[in-house]
């Protein structure tokens, strides 16, 4: 049987009788003393310098800087000058198993979590063949139990093998451990299958995960179409094809009373829409990337699939910085990466024959505090906030500093430049939008759920 | 300049030296030899991934009148047809040691993605909708050859400017040297934001008395099935250029291949004021100055060492 994640419920009224969402391997409970750290958890309202002492994998002490003395066994990081955080939660990843394990799996899909700083996952189901039954499911999680670093759950999709066509068998999905419904990769082009997706979603739970698009209006669209794909003279996807289409399911979730995410907001008339659907008390919930908060379609220019090549596509800087408001105010509720790994063959093509996506989990964090936070576009707070609860629209709380708790955190020296992909990546694919760039903040060691996950490999520990 | 990808590699500057070299070898293509030996020993590689008559024949004529060894790869018929990647293919030619590789392709930014990994020069001969710059410096000096300069002129581009790379080469190339340029067209076929490239854009032809060139788009019939103009007999009675719609000292000129009947009149081509023959014309010379300027011109030395030959110099 899975091995089942300690703390969350394995069953009973705390998660509906449910398996626990979230799965990974086994290994040795964390016996940490990190010393002198600026601690921040904004949720939890712990901030300053302290000693922070980790016991079999629990928070057990948080207490002045100084005053907790090293027994036996517990490794020592002097920590002074670096940040603790809560570990951040991407509810928007692709590990590409089964069936593409080239570009990556679950053993490196999760080391490149960890060494981004996350303790929890969501994967997406557009694998090959896609994820649409319970058997399949089980088979991940087993998986998962093996070789997972970071504890990682599952989703499944909407329509079986995300033809659009028919709902898969969502409540045995459920029983067997999904926790959200996507067909992401796609949208849900019929407005009568996402009806009938939501009705049904009032018996099973899980939030329906949308990728907005309408396939009529984005065509053989490449990016975003504007003023530079009108120079580049390549096919552009008008903003207008993603919010019409969150208009429509907004309606239709509003209607039903039926809980919606969407994936990867790109543009303000899409913000729009959001705003209006949450004011008109629709369950709808919203993700961001960091490619979209960082960069534009200006960045297109150079033509670099690898880099600059997604779905949705970059947008304008008026999207960008509409964007970075609607993180402020509270309209986007979480930063996820939409993680996406593809291999060199696929991205060293013509722009237009490249495959969509780029890679985020390594760099979310440094490359946000980088561009957004050091130049004092958006607060460290509120980075961290947004990055750790992207878990909660699919009932998984944020993970917390709090004494008690499984340690779930990451450290991170805000001061380290690094060169991205200079050394290497944790995932199997190098198609970071970041690559080659100089980042500040860099992760030295992640807890996952009481484990190590991760430690730099040129960051060492003292042993007392 | 090591490539020719873009009309952004050019200057004013630039391209006037490119178009007084282009009419050097225009005078040596009226001689009875007809060959330079500026490329002798060096290979020149043509690389199509798209059917061409004009540009293909034009540059490996280009290559062989500066007496270099030209390797034509046409797609079809080659490995490309079994699936090999752009970047196998390119490695495998490069076995070859070329000095210039001259790639048409059907997506935009493959010349660019080639220059970055061959040592050869790289020159863009059409990649998807993006760039066309030989057609656009070779348009430039057929218009030299009949007018001169075409600082201060008015020119209307006019018709499909959305799939078109000539047009974004031209409305580039023509802006750079002065002119003031008008793009006209049916909404649907307009570039949303093309007019952040300091062009006007206009959906009719009224007013079209007032250009001094007038440059036509091939108006391509799968068009229609995709909603982009109603009919071409709609199309055509909108913005089909014929003889009635222009006075007598305008100019009109085409990239070619021509629809008659659909965007021009048939009338208009067999008129003196038609520059189409002389844009076919030009073809050769630009090209064998632009490969002149890149390999032999561009700095670095010929590999049989003569160096820069004097023009006019028969073999």
């Amino acid at each position: 049987m899975n091995e089942v994640i300690d703390g969350l419920p394995e069953d009973g009224a705390e998660n509906g009788g449910l398996p626990a969402p979230l799965i990974q391997r086994p290994g040795p409970e964390a016996n940490l003393l990190i010393r002198g750290a600026q601690l921040l958890d904004p949720t939890a309202g712990i901030e300053g310098s302290h000693d922070l002492l980790i016991e079999k994998g629990r928070v057990a002490r948080i207490a002045e800087t100084g005053s907790i003395e090293a027994t036996e066994g517990v490794e020592v990081i002097e920590a002074e000058g670096f940040h603790v955080f809560p570990a951040f939660f991407d509810p928007h990843v692709h590990f590409r198993t089964p069936g593409q394990e080239y570009k990556e799996d679950l053993e490196t899909g999760t080391r490149s979590a960890a060494a981004g700083g996350y303790a929890g996952v969501i994967a997406m189901a557009n694998t090959s063949p896609p994820v649409s039954t319970a058997e399949q499911i089980e088979a991940l999680r087993d998986r998962a139990s093996r070789v997972a670093s970071i504890p990682v759950g599952f989703s499944a999709t909407v329509t079986r093998d995300m033809k659009g066509e028919e709902l898969t068998d969502m409540a045995e999905l459920r029983q067997a451990g999904a926790v959200a419904f996507t067909d992401d990769g796609l949208p849900i082009a019929s407005a009568r299958i996402l009806r009938r997706a939501l009705q049904y979603q009032a018996m099973t739970g899980g939030r329906i995960a949308l990728h907005e698009e309408d396939p009529e209006l984005s065509g053989r669209g490449v990016m975003n179409e504007g003023v530079v794909s009108s120079e580049l003279g390549l096919r552009g996807v008008p903003s207008i094809s993603e919010s019409t289409m969150i208009g429509r399911d907004a309606a239709i979730a509003g209607y039903e009373g039926g809980a919606i995410q969407i994936q990867h907001l790109s543009a303000v008339e899409s913000i729009e829409q959001v705003r209006r659907a949450k004011a008109d008390g629709v369950d709808i919930t919203c993700e961001v990337t960091p490619h979209h908060l960082c960069m534009t379609d200006e960045a297109v220019r150079d033509l670099n699939a690898s880099k600059h090549k997604m779905n949705p596509p970059l947008r304008t800087e008026a999207d960008r910085q509409a964007l970075i408001e609607a993180l402020k105010d509270g309209t986007i509720d979480c930063i996820a990466t939409d993680h996406a790994p593809h291999a060199a063959h696929e991205k060293e093509v013509p722009y237009e024959a490249a495959n969509m996506g780029v890679t985020g989990l390594e760099t979310a964090f440094a490359s946000v505090y980088t561009k957004l936070v050091v130049p004092g576009t958006i607060s460290l707070e509120l980075l961290v906030e947004k990055l750790g609860c992207g878990g909660i629209p699919f009932g998984i709380e944020p993970f917390t500093l709090a004494e008690g708790s499984r340690a779930s955190l990451c450290l991170i020296d805000l001061e380290a430049e690094w060169v991205v992909g200079e050394d290497g990546y944790e995932s199997r694919s190098g198609n970071s939008w970041c690559a080659g760039e100089q980042l500040r903040g860099r992760v030295l060691v992640t807890l996952a759920d009481g484990q190590v996950a991760y430690r730099l490999r040129t960051f060492s520990l003292g042993v007392a | 300049m090591k490539h020719l990808l873009s009309i952004d590699d050019l200057d004013p500057e630039r391209i006037e030296s490119l178009l007084d070299r282009a009419e050097s070898f225009a005078e040596v293509s009226k001689r009875d030899i007809k060959k330079v030996p500026a490329l002798r020993g060096r290979t020149v590689v043509t690389l199509f991934y798209e059917a061409s008559t004009r540009t293909s024949s034009s540059f490996e004529l280009a290559a062989k009148r500066l007496s270099a060894d030209v390797v034509s790869v046409k797609a079809s018929g080659s490995s490309v047809e079994k699936g090999e990647s752009l970047k196998d293919t390119v490695e495998t030619l490069s076995a070859y040691d070329p000095a210039a590789i001259v790639i048409r392709h059907p997506q935009a930014g493959a010349a660019q993605m080639l220059s970055q990994w061959v040592d050869a020069a790289v020159v863009n001969a059409g990649d998807g909708m993006h760039q066309h710059p030989s057609q656009a410096l070779l348009d430039l000096f057929a218009l030299r050859q009949r007018i001169g300069s075409v600082e201060g002129r008015k020119i209307w581009i006019v018709g499909d400017v959305l799939h078109s790379r000539v047009a974004r080469s031209n409305i580039q190339a023509f802006s750079m040297m002065g002119a003031e340029v008008t793009i006209a067209g049916p909404p649907t076929l307009m570039p949303r934001g093309i007019d952040a490239s300091g062009c006007e854009v206009r959906h009719s032809l009224d007013g079209i008395e007032e250009a001094d060139i007038v440059y036509l788009l091939r108006m391509q019939k799968e068009r229609m099935g995709e909603s982009f103009v109603p009919s071409i007999r709609e199309y055509a009675r909108l913005f089909q250029v014929n003889s009635r719609r222009l006075g007598p000292r305008q100019l009109v000129m085409h990239p070619g291949p021509v629809n008659r009947g659909v965007e021009i009149g048939g009338d208009v081509i067999d008129s003196d004021r038609c520059l189409i023959a002389d844009q076919v014309a030009s073809g050769l010379a630009v090209r064998m100055a632009i490969l002149f300027e890149l390999l032999a011109h561009g700095g670095e030395s010929s590999a049989v060492g003569e160096g820069p030959v004097p023009i006019g110099e028969p073999a």
